[in-house]
């Protein structure tokens, strides 16, 4: 093993551990704030893709579909937490897994009825189509480091968003105490709105952005939304740091043990899981 | 004076940068009522906390029969013969009165751990449940649902499920609150009665009360003990009154 | 009818009436009823968690698949195992399985319980799918039905239906009953306390944990015992009887019939088990029969927003007042 390929690796796990990072926030941030656990989040990664897929096929070029996905899936989001999850923010977690369950089930079979069952590819923008060679035979593609870019940046406006505007300042305080915020004067149901819906559109548009690289398929959401389970409960429920360091981890984790150890690869993360929650129950960022 | 049955040596709880309990030693005997008072926020139910294992403490030891106990989990402090009562009221709301006290009884006995005959069928487990919800004046109310009852019969209850356990340590967090007159007079005849054969820490808000039953006193203010003694002292020290302007404040805490 | 002497006798009137099923000699029937009874095995050693511990797990397919697994890899290739020690020896794994992430899972709470026992049925999901040792995606076949011989004498065929059937049944009742059982003792009484108010369990000297992973050994012990029955009924496994859509849907089947109420759970199996067999039928519903899944998801988020008692809190709210429902816990 020389260094080029550790490199390449390395590079790969830091990409997907940043595309693990733009379901898992939304996710984690769901969780802490509103206190709903959401088995459909991995549906909104497979909504965006076919989204993706499909107005890429229609335009003719991704970056177009991508920006009439956007709004979309925003729209999407606001609707699904007015019509349903508002209902689920009193109720027992029990029936949030249920609900959210039978939402999978919908969006699966949704999905079946527009879309079809059939495995798709999207092609890479042509723009950003080449490979950085690093060696003489192996290469990197810019797509991979584009995209990397594309969440690297993302993060960072999620940081300031959370630390420093007023927003986030409100985000904050709604996950630690709700009547406060409520007292404050605050519209609580706005910013619940605000924060599902936005973790449906990055959840979607980690989908969009992924689709190039990885085939659009039927049920890739449930592989992804576990593994942010995962990722969340590493990270601590509801920190956002949390989920950036644990997707890290997890990306690299599970790319360099596809490549070393395949037989054992899926489940790695599961032990890393274990390790995590013998040390910390309650993850590496949560609270007691 | 006898060996105390429990005692604390600069007891202390920090959360965060918060010091909720700073350095309390104090000591509880059979035979004795020590009341613990002081405004709200004075670290008295965190103290309760320390000596019953729900929280854990940041320094210091209590002491229970020789032994530390500081770091125990609560299920072990009580069954080791430290019984308490919670200040909001900590019961189980779909079951009946007569479950509530079974199911504190049946944790005393081998039987608990048993797997098929009836929990019923032990006549001991139900023959205590039945005292201790007599002991606590709630023998009337044994078949209804507990989440039915007055608020006031919900801390009787309280307190016989605490009984029904066996203690020989009572910790009784504000068990006078919000217990109407006839129910405090009867709970202060409870805890006067009990007072022979158990070593009693209280803590209580309603003075009548206190000075009824107390033995020793202390006075707690910002998580640190600014007094402690007889009720006569400590209604004579000038820190005393000096916080409180004659105990007037203390009536309100 | 005085209602504690109908709870006393129905459970054995309708086993009666179900033994008598394979009677009307429909194969199609017996097939789908002894699924069913499987189902309800599996629904109930759930409920046993969900309903009476208050641990909503959403990994309990880990048993399920577990133990058909078990008894896929025990047995030899081609020949009948014995069940007389492929059945106890699968509940064993499922046992030890249990009380290992047991003591990992049990230290948490809330979401993190309902996620980390799902990623534990999911590490399990990769272990059969990703590598040889269970035939990776494909599963394996059973193909002899375990033998059930006293000596030289056949006790139970299990090839024949409607003797399978019987032996199904049998374990159903022996669950339903076995359950009931443990429910109304010290022990059980001490679990829906736990359930109820946990704190407070602990501070009257309960050693909660030893509680809780007792009644998660056992439950995993139920869950194995239908899932090994699942595998002798369907002749292979895959890792899909591992997947946490096979979690998904026990839950629901709990929710559906009632948690907490163990014939809720069997009541639950069958709704979900019929409800599954009507939407998919092709003969009624046409082109919407392949769509199935979605009529089944809307019904899905409909139960869990306007019916969280279930089937059997409906039919508790003809017949009883919300105070007697309250009762319930302590009814055992």
């Amino acid at each position: 093993m020389d260094l080029a390929f550790i490199l390449i690796q390395l590079l790969n796990g830091l990409q997907y551990g940043m595309l693990l990072f733009l379901v898992s926030s939304g996710l984690t941030l769901v969780f802490g704030i509103m206190g709903i656990i959401n088995l459909a989040h991995g549906s909104f990664y497979m909504v965006g893709a076919y989204l993706a897929w499909s107005l890429a096929s229609m335009t003719g070029n991704l970056a177009t579909a991508i920006a009439i996905a956007i709004p979309l899936t925003v729209v999407l989001g606001m609707a699904l937490e007015k019509l349903l999850f508002r209902q689920l923010y009193t109720r027992d977690h029990l029936y949030q897994v249920l609900l959210t369950y039978g939402l999978i089930l919908v969006f699966e079979e949704l999905r079946s009825i527009i879309w079809g069952d059939d495995v798709h590819g999207v092609a890479v923008p042509a723009l950003l189509s080449a490979s950085i060679p690093l060696t003489d035979n192996l290469s990197y593609p810019v797509y991979r480091l584009a995209i990397s870019g594309v969440c690297l940046l993302l993060a960072f406006a999620l940081y300031v968003l959370i630390q420093k505007t007023r927003l986030g300042m409100m985000i904050r305080a709604g996950a630690s105490n709700r009547d406060m915020v409520q007292s404050l004067g605050i519209d609580i149901k706005f910013i619940y709105t605000l924060v599902f819906a936005m973790g449906v559109a990055l959840a979607a548009f980690a989908g969009m952005i992924n689709a190039p690289l990885s085939s659009v398929t039927p049920n890739m959401g449930s592989h992804v939304l576990i593994i942010c389970f995962v990722v969340v409960v590493i990270g601590g429920i509801g920190s956002v740091k949390g989920a950036m360091a644990a997707s890290l981890m997890i990306g690299l984790a599970e790319t360099f043990g596809t490549v070393l150890v395949p037989e054992v690869a899926g489940m790695i993360v599961y032990v890393l899981m274990a390790i995590v929650l013998v040390w910390r129950p309650e993850g590496l960022f949560g609270r007691k | 004076m006898a060996e105390p049955i429990l005692r604390t040596e600069g007891l202390t709880k920090r959360f965060g940068g918060l010091v909720a309990v700073s350095d309390v030693s104090l000591d509880l005997q059979v035979g004795e009522v020590h009341v613990v008072i002081g405004p709200n926020g004075a670290g008295k139910s965190t103290l309760t906390n320390l000596l019953s294992g729900d929280l854990p403490p940041s320094a210091g030891r209590v002491v229970l029969e020789g032994r530390d106990i500081a770091g125990l989990s609560s299920d072990q402090i009580s069954r080791m013969g430290v019984g308490r009562s919670y200040q909001k009221t900590n019961i189980f709301l779909p079951f009946t009165v007569f479950e509530n006290a079974r199911l504190a009884a049946q944790s005393r006995t081998p039987h608990a751990m048993r797997v098929f005959g009836r929990a019923e069928a032990y006549a001991e487990i139900n023959a205590r449940a039945s005292a201790a919800l007599d002991a606590a004046g709630l023998g009337h109310r044994a078949g209804r649902v507990a989440a039915t009852l007055s608020h006031g019969e919900q801390r009787q209850l309280e307190i016989a499920m605490c009984l029904a356990t066996q203690p020989r340590v009572l910790l009784l967090d504000e068990p006078l609150a919000g217990m109407g007159p006839h129910e405090s007079q009867r709970m202060v005849e409870l805890i006067k009665k009990l007072t022979a054969d158990h070593a009693i820490m209280l803590i209580e808000h309603d003075m009548d009360a206190v000075f009824a039953v107390a033995h020793r006193l202390t006075v707690m203010v910002n998580g640190e003990v600014l007094e402690s003694g007889t009720p006569e002292q400590v209604r004579a020290s000038p820190a005393v009154q000096a916080a409180y302007l004659g105990g007037e404040e203390m009536l309100h805490g | 009818m005085n209602s504690g002497a109908l709870s006393r006798w129905l459970p054995w009137v309708v086993v009666g009436l179900f033994a008598l099923f394979p009677m009307l000699e429909s194969t199609f029937y017996t097939q789908l009823v002894t699924k069913v009874l499987i189902m309800a095995i599996f629904a109930m050693s759930l409920d046993l968690l969900v309903g009476y511990t208050g641990l909503v797990s959403f990994g309990h397919a880990a048993y399920f698949g577990l133990a058909g697994y078990a008894l896929a890899l025990m047995g030899p290739k081609y020949e009948a195992a014995s069940l007389w020690w492929t059945l106890p020896a699968s509940l064993g794994i499922c046992v030890v399985f249990a009380l290992v992430t047991g003591l990992l899972v049990l230290r948490t709470r809330g979401i993190y319980f309902i996620m980390v026992t799902l990623a534990f049925a999911q590490m399990l999901f990769f272990v059969f799918h990703d590598t040889k040792l269970g035939g990776g995606s494909d599963g394996i076949y059973i193909y002899a039905k375990p033998t059930m011989n006293l000596g030289e004498t056949v006790l139970v065929n299990l090839e024949k239906l409607d003797q399978f059937y019987w032996l199904v049944l049998f374990f159903t009742a022996a669950t339903y009953f076995l359950l009931r059982r443990i429910l109304g003792s010290s022990f059980g009484r001490a679990l829906v306390g736990i359930k109820v108010n946990e704190h407070r369990m602990r501070a009257l000297g309960f050693p909660v944990f030893r509680y809780q992973l007792a009644s998660f050994a056992l439950g995993g012990a139920l869950g194995g015992l239908s899932g090994y029955l699942a595998a002798v009924q369907f002749g292979f496994v895959n890792p899909e009887i591992l997947s946490w859509h096979q979690s998904g849907m026990v839950l629901m089947m709990v929710i559906l019939g009632g948690m907490g109420t163990l014939h809720g759970a069997v009541i639950g199996a069958f709704a979900f088990v019929l409800l599954q067999e009507v939407l998919s039928n092709q003969a009624w519903f046409g082109i919407a029969a392949k769509h199935w899944q979605l009529a089944m998801g809307i019904l899905i988020m409909l139960v869990a927003l306007y019916m969280p008692q279930g089937l059997a809190g409906l039919m508790n709210g003809f017949r009883r007042k919300p105070q007697a429902e309250a009762e319930e816990g302590a009814d055992g």
